[in-house]
C-alpha cells in the first residue's frame, strides 16, 4: 500500500485514441501552452463541471503533469526569499519546490481532530510581510482529508485581505466520496488570484502519460508558459491527445473507479479502526492515514517493522512533515484482496506488538 | 442503495452482508433485506461461479447457432424461443434484431453431437426458416472478464 497510484490500467478508449495517433503519425512538438483542441476541451470541462471560463488562448497551460504544473508556478510567482504557506502533513513535492525556486515553505499543522483541514486561523497567523501565496492540496495527499467549500472560503478570505494568490492542487478533485467536487477558483473574486493545478494521472488513471494543466489568469499563464517552454518545451503529444478522449468520453470509466475506490476505503477505514489503529473517515484522494500511537511505535518504525515482519509497505507520516509524525498513509489503490490481506497482516502485527 | 448492492454482489457473490454493508456503506440489516427481497422477486437469479472451462481442460464444443424464424400469430417469437431454451444443451437464448432472429448457444459433447442438435432438432422445428452454425473456437472476453493474459499489475518500481 506505498505507492500513490492507481492500480487501474488507463481506460482502453483512451490509450485506444493515442494508439490511433501514433498510426497516424502524430509524433512531435505541440504548442508549447499545449493542443489547441485540448485547451478547448479543457475549457469546456472547468465550465461544465465548475462553472468557471478560462480561456483556451491565454488562460490555460498544458504541463508534465501537476509536478511540472507547480514548479512552473512557484517558479513564475515567487522572488527570493518569499513566503509559501503549506499544510502539514503535505504531499513531499510541497516544500521542495518551493525551496528549488528559491522561496520559503512555511508548513503549518493541520490536525487529525479537524480532519486535517487547513484552518483559516492558523493560516492568518503564519501570514508575514514576505508571505506571497497558500498552497493548498485538497482532496489531500497523504491523508485523504477532503476541504468543503465553507472551509476553502476561510482561507479564500485571509488570501483577499492579505493580497495573497493561492496555488490548489486538485490533481485528486474528482476522487471525492459522499460530496461534490469543490474547486477553490469558484469562490467569489478567487479566479483571478488562484492557480488551479489539475492533471488526468489520478482519476484516469494516467500517471505514466504526464499531463497536467494550469488555470490561471493571464498575466501568470504568460509566465508560466516562458519558462515552460524553455524548460519542456510542450508536453508529450500522445499524452495530450489521450487526454483528449479522456475529456470527451473518459468520466463513465473514470466513475467507475472512482466507484471501486470508495467500496475499498470503506473496507480499509473499518478494517483499521476493527484493529484498533483509529483512522477518521478520509472522503476523498486513496489515502487512509490511521493513527499507529497505540503501538507506542514511531512512524518510521512502525512502517519499517510491518514492512519486514508482514511485507506489508506502507508511508510512514512524518515524510509528510512533522504533524505526519503518529500516522502511516496506507494506499487503497490496489485491489480488494490485496486490501483484505494487507489488513490480516496488519492485525496480526498490531496484536503482537501490543502484548509485548 | 439496491444498486450499490447488486453492482458489489455481481462482482463476488461470496461476500457476506456484512462485507457488503461495509462496502455499500449501509448496514448490514439492510443488505440482509435487500438481498431476501431481491432473491424472491428473483432479481437476483442465482449465485454462480465464473469457471475458465479451457483453462481446465475441458474439451466440450460450443455453438453460436443464428436462428431465421416466421413470427407467429399472436405470440410472435416468444413460443418457438420457448421450444428452442427448453432443450437443455441450449445455455443461452436472444431475441435480436438484424438478419436473423434468435442468437442461440448450444454446448456439445462432440462437433457431430452439436451438428445433429441443429439437423435433428432445431432447423427442422415449424417455424425456423434456416440456420448458420457458428463453433466457438476461443473466448477472450466473457461477462466482462478478460479470459487471456493481462490484468496483471504493471506498476514499476519508482526509483
Amino acid at each position: 500500500m506505498g505507492v500513490g497510484e492507481p492500480d487501474f490500467s488507463t481506460p482502453w478508449n483512451i490509450t485506444e485514441a493515442a494508439i490511433r495517433s501514433l498510426e497516424k503519425g502524430m509524433t512531435m512538438y505541440t504548442s508549447n501552452a499545449g493542443m489547441p483542441e485540448l485547451r478547448r476541451e479543457l475549457a469546456a470541462y472547468l465550465k461544465r463541471t465548475y462553472g468557471l471560463e478560462y480561456d483556451p488562448n491565454t488562460e490555460l497551460l498544458i504541463t508534465n503533469g501537476v509536478s511540472e504544473g507547480l514548479d512552473l508556478a512557484v517558479r513564475a510567482i515567487l522572488d527570493p526569499g518569499d513566503e509559501v504557506i503549506m499544510p502539514d502533513p503535505g504531499y513531499v513535492a510541497y516544500p521542495a519546490a518551493v525551496l528549488l525556486a528559491d522561496g520559503v515553505p512555511v508548513q503549518v499543522p493541520t490536525y487529525c481532530e479537524n480532519g486535517f483541514r487547513l484552518s483559516g486561523n492558523d493560516v492568518r497567523d503564519a501570514v508575514t510581510g514576505r508571505t506571497k501565496a497558500i498552497l493548498i492540496g485538497y482532496p489531500a495527499n497523504p491523508t485523504g482529508a477532503v476541504m468543503e467549500m465553507d472551509k476553502l472560503a476561510e482561507i479564500a478570505e485571509v488570501a483577499q485581505k492579505r493580497r495573497l494568490l493561492v496555488i490548489s492542487d486538485e490533481i485528486y478533485s474528482l476522487l471525492v466520496y459522499d460530496m461534490q467536487p469543490a474547486c477553490f477558483a469558484c469562490l467569489p473574486g478567487m479566479k483571478d488570484h488562484t492557480i488551479l493545478l489539475g492533471g488526468f494521472s489520478k482519476a484516469f488513471a494516467m500517471t505514466g502519460w504526464r499531463i497536467g494543466y494550469a488555470a490561471a489568469r493571464r498575466e501568470i499563464i504568460a509566465g508560466m508558459t516562458k519558462i515552460h517552454q524553455y524548460t519542456a518545451l510542450s508536453s508529450p503529444i500522445m499524452g495530450q491527445v489521450a487526454a483528449i478522449e479522456a475529456l470527451r468520453s473518459g468520466e463513465p470509466e473514470a466513475q467507475k473507479m472512482i466507484d471501486e475506490y470508495d467500496r475499498r476505503r470503506r473496507v480499509i477505514v473499518k478494517g483499521l479502526n476493527d484493529i484498533g489503529l483509529s483512522c477518521f473517515e478520509p472522503k476523498g484522494a486513496f489515502y487512509a492515514f490511521p493513527s499507529i500511537k497505540s503501538t507506542g511505535m514511531t512512524s518510521e518504525e512502525f512502517a519499517e517493522n510491518l514492512l519486514m515482519e508482514e511485507k506489508v509497505a506502507v508511508v510512514h507520516g512524518n515524510a509528510f512533515g512533522p504533524s505526519g509524525e503518529g500516522h502511516v498513509r496506507c494506499c487503497y489503490a490496489t485491489s480488494m484482496p490485496n486490501i483484505e490481506e494487507a489488513l490480516v497482516r496488519m492485525a496480526r502485527f498490531v496484536q503482537r506488538h501490543r502484548s509485548v | 442503495m439496491m444498486r450499490k448492492v447488486f453492482e458489489i454482489l455481481e462482482n463476488d457473490a461470496r461476500l457476506t452482508p456484512a462485507q457488503v454493508a461495509t462496502m455499500a456503506g449501509v448496514s448490514e440489516a439492510e443488505v440482509k433485506k435487500v438481498i431476501a427481497e431481491a432473491e424472491k422477486e428473483k432479481v437476483i437469479v442465482k449465485y454462480k461461479t465464473m469457471i475458465n472451462w479451457e483453462k481446465a481442460g475441458d474439451d466440450r464444443v460450443w455453438a453460436i447457432i443464428e436462428v431465421k424464424m416466421q413470427p407467429q400469430k399472436d405470440v410472435g417469437f416468444d413460443a418457438l424461443a420457448e421450444r428452442i431454451y427448453r432443450f437443455p444443451q441450449v445455455r443461452t437464448v436472444y431475441l435480436v434484431s438484424g438478419t436473423y432472429d434468435l442468437a442461440v448457444y448450444v454446448v456439445g459433447k462432440t462437433m457431430p453431437e452439436v451438428g445433429l442438435f441443429v439437423s435433428q432438432k432445431l432447423a427442422p422445428l415449424e417455424g425456423v426458416q434456416g440456420t448458420v452454425t457458428h463453433f466457438l473456437l476461443r473466448r477472450y472476453k466473457e461477462d466482462g472478464e478478460i479470459l487471456h493474459p493481462g490484468g496483471e499489475d504493471r506498476r514499476q518500481p519508482l526509483s
